[in-house]
């Protein structure tokens, strides 16, 4: 390529603000009466000590998605929206008892959203504000007009009732809001950070990895399986190849470029008979290298887009400041492509 | 207008053999697709989606698993080709 092509980018940004705000709390009350039941402690101690006098606490049967859908349905409403209105949801939880599918794909579902940007995003119990200033920089920027954020915990999943120490500190419950395009500013810049060395100050007691030695052998016992990744082959197939071939079409196209312009294409390494169809379906130049990296990698899930295109730089099979296709996607069912300048 | 099974059977063929290069003759109505064609289960999903497009049909992914022999795919869209 003699004269490189230049990515399409908005080049003006828009301000956002907060257009509704909805919640959702448990019907049960739960007492500190209730909570001594199973820790040696006093209604006095609590209340001097977290100023907690009552807590909600979900029925067994009701979800993380559950509590969300009602305060979005809430906020929406306040906002003057229909659910039809969002185009991304960004959840933040560290209770959904699924590590995949993510929630907000399921909750969008239930809104009757149709195939909005949705995902979960773990930051604990500064999740919604990372999510705030995410949604803040969507609108901005122009990649969403209007997202729904949620704060959402079912707590009491993973509370031990008999630790003294916190037992009687969680609750459960959901917070949304719509975040959109304002013709002033209504979410200033956001300070945030992190401090990993003090990981272990807040933590789940085992990861699942130190348990499942123990819960594994148990459960087969039980016949309770483990909660292992699981797929119906053919159905993504045919997602993956014939759904995902047109929305990595659409990213060239909204980056400005052409398929010829390309100097990778770097899809998702879910599969080789899913590269080898997904080329086809998109009939890409025959100059344009794929990668296929996952003939000696495997399928890495999130790490398989990085992981191929680092391949092909440093095996010389793509160019250096050269344009890339990459398309990800995968359980929930979720997706994104874009294209960029191979660093 | 709707198409005769005949037609059907020969259209199938030739998404048959673009995607697995079986000779379109091999294609008969009695062949089972994995049996007989070697056809496996992400090259059938292929063909469905091809079949789809051709045909103006809709074949469910739980209905694929019921078309086990040519026949049953013919006989598919021949009864419900738009």
């Amino acid at each position: 390529m003699s004269t490189s092509p230049t990515l399409s980018a908005p080049t003006t940004l828009r301000h956002a603000r907060i257009l509704g705000l909805g919640g959702y709390r448990p019907e049960r009350v739960v007492t500190n009466e209730e909570v001594l039941q199973f820790i040696d402690s006093s209604d006095e101690w609590i209340r001097q000590r977290s100023g907690i006098v009552t807590r909600r606490i979900a029925r067994e049967d009701e979800s993380v998605v559950d509590m969300a859908e009602a305060a979005s349905l809430q906020a929406l409403e306040r906002a003057g929206l229909e659910p039809g209105q969002v185009d991304a949801i960004l959840m933040a939880t560290v209770t959904h008892p699924l590590q995949t599918p993510a929630a907000a794909p399921i909750l969008a579902d239930r809104l009757g959203i149709e195939d909005p940007a949705a995902m979960d995003l773990s930051a604990a119990c500064a999740g919604y504000c990372y999510a705030i200033s995410l949604a803040n920089d969507m609108v901005r920027a122009g990649s969403a007009d209007t997202v729904l954020v949620v704060g959402v915990e079912k707590l009491s999943d993973f509370t031990d009732k008999h630790d003294r120490g916190s037992a009687f500190i969680f609750g459960d419950g959901a917070g949304a809001a719509v975040v959109g395009v304002s013709d002033r500013p209504g979410i200033g810049p956001t300070v945030w950070g992190s401090l990993g060395e003090r990981a272990d100050a807040i933590t789940q007691r085992e990861s699942w990895t130190d348990l499942r030695p123990d819960m594994e052998a148990a459960g087969r016992e039980a016949g309770i399986a483990w909660p292992a990744f699981v797929m119906q082959g053919q159905t993504v197939f045919r997602w993956a190849v014939f759904s995902m071939a047109p929305v990595a079409l659409q990213a060239v196209e909204a980056a400005g470029i052409t398929p010829s312009d390309l100097g990778a294409f770097v899809p998702h390494q879910a599969n080789m008979r899913i590269t080898d169809a997904m080329v086809k379906a998109l009939e890409l130049p025959a100059h344009v290298p794929v990668a296929r990296d996952i003939a000696e990698t495997g399928n890495t899930s999130a790490a398989s887009i990085p992981l191929a295109m680092s391949r092909m730089l440093d095996e010389g099979e793509a160019q250096h400041g050269a344009l890339a296709l990459q398309i990800g996607f995968g359980a929930g069912l979720v997706y994104a492509a874009q294209v960029v300048e191979m660093p | 207008m709707a198409r005769s099974e005949q037609e059907i059977l020969e259209g199938l063929a030739e998404i048959v053999n673009e995607e697995t290069g079986l000779e379109a003759e091999e294609v008969q109505m009695d062949k089972s697709f994995t049996e007989d064609l070697d056809i496996d289960s992400l090259s059938m999903m292929t063909i469905v989606v091809n079949a789809e497009d051709k045909f103006g049909v809709r074949i469910p992914d739980d209905e694929v698993k019921n078309l086990t022999h040519v026949k049953d795919a013919v006989s598919y869209i021949a009864n419900n080709q738009g």
